[in-house]
């Protein structure tokens, strides 16, 4: 390691920089995803991603924990690489949580053993202190009831809420939101938003990628705009939202809230 | 002498013997072929190139051939090169080799019907591909298999049969030389009939409740 | 291992011959069953309760016996018993397309009720016969929907009629044998009657996919289902 990479390790520790992500490409095939993807949060920052379907915002977030490997580019997580590390990725996977928007519970497993199950296979915890956590991760999502219903019983609302409490019980340093609310019926996006602006006020580090403009707007320190791989523009929600730099971002926007409208939080 | 002494006093002795043996054959077939289905399955989808060709052309070969061919094969062609099995190890050797492969395909269909996203989530947490396969994909895996694997299992009761082909003594052998020797041979085969007929129904009771045990509440 | 080879080389010519016995075993049984099989299935389905529990009954006997009993039971007992000096190839036939027929007649049930009630409400409401539904209507669209479930009982029944060695049907296995107790090479000879069923099997079933893709009616039956 070079006086250069210890000097800039430091920085990142001062400045409580939780998540770094340089220079991030990703082809498929002929088509380049990622053009060249860069950022960083801090601790306990909320960074809302938006953009048009297709712009890579998925796939961006899948690099990050490395559930697909990125064609260029590094990330570190606090100090430490986790690119190019296979051997330790999965220690970093516990340290970042991640939410889908298909759920992806597992559907042999009660809410609870859907919880207890990183703390008892990953963490190796003790089965009594699992339980114990994975019902206070519930309680923290408001699901202590539905603690021994098996997914195919829950609305998606709750099913989302549980793959929340998943990915927390993990004690994570940051957590990684993939479009949450996507997939659920309108009814149902509420007690889910809810759940995340909670999280977001109480100090967790987290990247959001969503179409829920009001969310965006009350939760988000930072707002960032994503067109075909390439971050257009950035900057805290009162900028995008009445003065963004790119005409582009303004066309997005206008779109978006039409569809969407004022959506409450 | 009248049909009922014959059948109680000649017949079911032997054929009680007869039917021991067939329990023996399949109470060791169908749990080992089991096993050895769900090792190829994983190796098929999981495994190398390598091992994923040899398990591949393994099932080839045991799914396109007749089961008494590969009976034969380990009975009568393997001493010409060294290898001896007794007549009750070349059939539950045949039977499990031959089982695994069918009970491989329906868990390895059952494995790729598992949505991706069940081994991203366990990915996600930081499980080992290991992990995931062992405590998510496969507890559903075999789930969905239970159909299947269950249509082969009724299948290895009754093909046990094919044990007699290569001499050993079970419940159709025992019945064919009573048979023979008293030349009665619609009798003696209906009531062979009847205790297939009565295994099969245990066997598939058995299974219907073991079905029952391990449905997911609200999944289909 | 050259002279294995010679001698699978000589031997081809009478195993060969057995595969026309076999292949006429199979496409007998087959045939037979398909006969049998399609009223049973219609009978199934569309038949009364008596009618119904009858095939039933049928089907839970011929599915529920091993081949080697059945074969057993039909040519060295029930056939002489009726007074019937069947050859064996002859029995054979009968005994695996009786057998046949049980399982025919529910992958053709299973796909008789797959088309739902909606065909047969159409066709009754346009003034046809139940029996002229049947024939025009509902089965032209059953029986292209059973063809894989119908290639794979090809397979099976092609597996089966090594079967008949134990009755001294001249097939494929039984010459095997004769040839491999009289060179005492049982390896090389079985080893061959494996490879030559096997590419009967998946050539068989190569064949019968073919016949579904040259039947198949455009469009038909395609969802989209997200897995």
């Amino acid at each position: 390691m070079e006086k250069g990479e210890l000097k800039f390790k430091k920085m990142q520790k001062d400045k409580g920089i939780v998540l770094r992500v340089e220079d991030i490409h990703k082809r498929y095939g002929k088509e380049e995803i990622l053009k060249g993807i860069s950022f960083e949060i801090k601790k306990g920052e909320t960074k809302v991603i938006i953009g048009p379907s297709g712009s890579g915002k998925s796939t961006l977030l899948r690099c990050i924990n490395q559930l697909t490997i990125p064609n260029k580019g590094r990330i570190w997580l606090g100090d430490e690489e986790v690119t190019h590390d296979k051997k330790d990725i999965n220690r970093f996977r516990q340290k970042i949580g991640m939410v889908f928007q298909e759920f992806n519970l597992f559907d042999h497993l009660t809410a609870l053993k859907n919880v207890e199950i990183g703390l008892v296979k990953v963490k190796k915890m003790d089965k009594k202190d699992a339980k114990e956590k994975a019902i206070e991760e519930l309680k923290q999502v408001g699901l202590e009831k539905q603690a021994n219903l098996y997914p195919a019983q829950l609305s998606g609302g709750q099913k989302q809420r549980v793959s929340i409490a998943r990915a927390l019980a993990m004690d994570p340093n940051v957590m990684l939101f993939d479009e949450p609310t996507s997939a659920l019926d309108p009814e149902l996006i509420g007690e889910v938003l809810e759940v995340i602006k909670k999280l977001a006020l109480s100090g967790m580090t987290m990247v959001v990628v969503t179409h829920e403009m009001g969310f965006a707007r009350s939760v988000a320190n930072e707002i960032m705009f994503i067109e075909k791989g390439k971050i257009i523009d950035k900057g805290s929600p009162y900028k995008l939202f009445t003065n963004p730099d790119n005409e582009r971002t303004k066309k997005f926007l206008c779109k978006i809230t039409e569809l969407y409208g004022k959506s409450e939080e | 002498m009248g049909d009922i002494t014959f059948i109680r006093d000649i017949l079911l002795p032997p054929l009680l013997e007869g039917t021991v043996v067939t329990i023996k054959l399949i109470v060791f077939s169908i749990p080992l072929g089991l096993l050895l289905g769900i090792l190829i399955a994983i190796g098929r989808v999981y495994g190398n190139k390598f091992i994923s060709f040899f398990w591949t052309v393994y099932t080839l070969f045991f799914r396109g051939s007749p089961l008494l061919v590969q009976l034969f094969i380990l009975y009568y062609g393997l001493p010409s090169i060294g290898i001896f099995f007794s007549a009750f190890a070349a059939a539950v050797v045949g039977f499990i080799f031959c089982s695994g492969a069918y009970h491989s395909e329906y868990i390895r269909g059952a494995i790729q019907s598992i949505k991706t996203g069940q081994m991203m989530a366990a990915e996600a947490l930081g499980m080992t591909r290991a992990k995931a396969v062992l405590y998510i994909i496969l507890p559903q895996a075999l789930r969905r298999a239970i159909p299947g694997c269950s249509n082969e299992i009724i299948y290895l009761v009754k093909y046990s049969s094919l044990a007699f082909m290569v001499t050993c003594m079970e419940l159709t052998g025992v019945g064919k030389i009573i048979a023979s020797r008293y030349f009665e041979f619609t009798k003696v085969f209906i009531v062979v009939g009847v205790i297939y007929l009565l295994l099969v129904s245990v066997v598939t009771k058995f299974l219907d409740m073991l079905e029952k045990k391990l449905k997911i509440p609200g999944l289909e | 291992m050259n002279e294995n080879l010679a001698l699978i080389y000589q031997s081809l010519p009478y195993l060969l011959k057995g595969c026309a016995i076999t292949i006429g075993l199979v496409g007998g049984a087959l045939g037979l069953g398909f006969v049998i099989g399609v009223p049973m299935a219609v009978g199934q389905v569309y038949g009364n309760k008596y009618f119904s529990g009858l095939i039933s009954l049928y089907v839970w006997f011929f599915r529920g016996l091993p081949v080697l009993v059945l074969l057993f039971l039909f040519y060295f007992g029930l056939f002489s018993l009726l007074g019937l000096n069947l050859p064996a190839f002859t029995a054979a036939i009968l005994v695996l397309g009786l057998r046949s027929a049980a399982y025919q007649s529910q992958i053709f049930r299973g796909s008789i009720q797959s088309l739902g009630e909606g065909q047969m409400l159409a066709a009754r409401s346009l003034g046809m016969k139940k029996s002229e539904a049947i024939l025009y209507i509902i089965l032209p669209q059953a029986l292209r929907i059973s063809i894989p479930g119908w290639s794979n009982e090809y397979a099976i029944l092609l597996k089966d009629s090594a079967i008949t060695y134990a009755i001294g049907v001249m097939e494929i296995l039984t010459r095997a044998n004769f040839i491999s107790t009289r060179t005492y090479k049982p390896m090389p000879i079985f080893l061959t009657c494996a490879v030559i069923f096997i590419i009967l099997t998946y050539g068989g079933v190569k064949i019968l996919d073919l016949l579904e893709n040259k039947v198949r009616i455009p469009g038909y039956g395609e969802r989209r289902v997200e897995i």
